[in-house]
């Protein structure tokens, strides 16, 4: 059974400049207009089902769904105010349930090229474990649940900004640019940005310039983060089909993107000890870890051979992992321990 | 095997549908919980408030 037997609807083949420079790379490119490039064996047909629960835990992307809480999580502590702690943690689950569920989305409708990636190639879905149909139904209905339930529990704002985000990640991320263009990373970043600023809606009702500032250093940290994965693994992209920027311009276009961002979260990763959000523990931390995220991409971009320059790009990619759970940390310490937060440029305005 | 015989599941099969089920019961369970703490939370004190 294919994916489109099996009631998916592929994406169509639409006009991409990025695509035919893809198609004419060393790599054998998958066609994305292709409808039937996954054969009969890879995928789960109707019938009895062999799915265990926990190959539908594994379609929720339990390892993405902890940084999501996480993020929530600090933007609900940092939020003034008080949300009730068992309305909270109810709040947080339901951000975990939603992330869930956009996983789930994510995982139907790209089962063909996670079949062809080996870093994705056992998931449920392509490995035959779950039918396309049944992660869909599995995702769609938890979307609705967590939606539901975040509304109710909280507010509509916060419900409103989480379904906005399982829909900017299912929709516009997994279904439209993820295929499109190299910049679909940087675009769709923002699905995974948003956590933040629904758990500091859940808290106040309202979002803030202090949210989105969390929003921001997200969405910034986001673009370097994940095109050194993508250095390391831009075969298993090619192959794919996906155009991911060192498929699609090239490694050394790459560094410089990676660079450039990297200086722009920097200064980005300060600013919340600006408006409030912050102490001098805070200050003193963003400054010396966005410097040094700085230094590690600029390894990356003057390291570009063998082995060297593929330890460069996972150096950067383990590290940008550790700034911005520091950052957040951080940040979550000093709320939690009640350290008063600097407020000096801004002090009287807010 | 006569069509009218339906589908037999084997071992492996009605195994992973148990704890399928299983696992279904659970999330409903907790559902209720869930929905009975938000109300619970939600109202608060005001339960209080009201004539008697």
């Amino acid at each position: 059974m294919t994916l489109r037997a099996a009631g998916r609807v592929r994406p169509s083949g639409r006009s991409c400049p990025e695509r035919a420079q893809l198609k004419s790379g060393a790599y054998p490119v998958m066609s994305l207009a292709h409808d039937d490039h996954l054969d009969a064996p890879t995928l789960t047909g109707p019938g009895p089902s062999l799915a265990g629960v926990e190959d539908f835990v594994a379609l929720l992307k339990p390892r993405v769904m902890s940084l999501v809480i996480f993020t929530a999580l600090v933007g609900l502590v940092a939020a003034p105010g008080g949300l009730h702690p068992v309305l909270g943690a109810i709040a947080l689950l339901c951000v975990a349930v939603g992330a869930g569920a956009s996983g789930a989305l994510n995982m139907w409708w790209d089962a063909d090229i996670d079949a062809v990636m080996t870093r994705t190639q056992n998931r449920p879905i392509p490995a035959g474990r779950v039918a396309p149909g049944e992660a869909l139904g599995f995702g769609l209905l938890l979307s609705g649940v967590s939606v539901m339930l975040l509304g109710l529990a909280t507010n509509w704002l916060a419900g409103g900004l989480l379904a906005f985000t399982i829909f900017f990640y299912v929709v516009v991320y997994t279904m439209w640019l993820k295929r499109w263009t190299p910049q679909n990373i940087v675009i769709g970043g923002l699905a995974g940005a948003l956590p933040p600023m629904i758990g500091w809606a859940a808290a106040t009702g309202t979002v803030g310039l202090e949210s989105a500032t969390l929003v921001a250093i997200i969405f910034m940290w986001t673009p370097p983060h994940f095109w050194a994965l993508a250095l390391i693994k831009s075969e298993d992209y090619a192959r794919a089909g996906v155009p991911m920027l060192p498929v699609v311009a090239g490694e050394d276009e790459t560094r410089k993107q990676i660079l450039l961002y990297s200086i722009a979260l920097a200064p980005l990763g300060v600013l919340p000890a600006a408006i409030g959000l912050g102490g001098w523990a805070y200050l003193a931390l963003s400054s010396v870890a966005g410097l040094a995220f700085v230094g590690f991409a600029w390894r990356v971009y003057r390291l570009r051979e063998g082995v060297p320059a593929r330890r460069a790009a996972g150096k950067l990619f383990a590290y940008s992992l550790f700034y911005l759970t520091a950052l957040f940390a951080t940040i979550l310490i000093e709320k939690s321990l009640g350290v008063a937060a600097l407020t000096a440029p801004f002090d009287g305005w807010m | 095997m006569a069509e009218e015989d339906g589908v037999r599941l084997t071992t492996e099969q009605q195994r992973q549908r148990r704890r399928r089920n299983v696992a279904i019961a659970w999330a409903l369970g907790a559902l209720v919980v869930l929905f009975w703490l938000v109300t619970i939370f939600k109202l608060g004190g005001n339960v209080l408030n009201r004539p008697l």
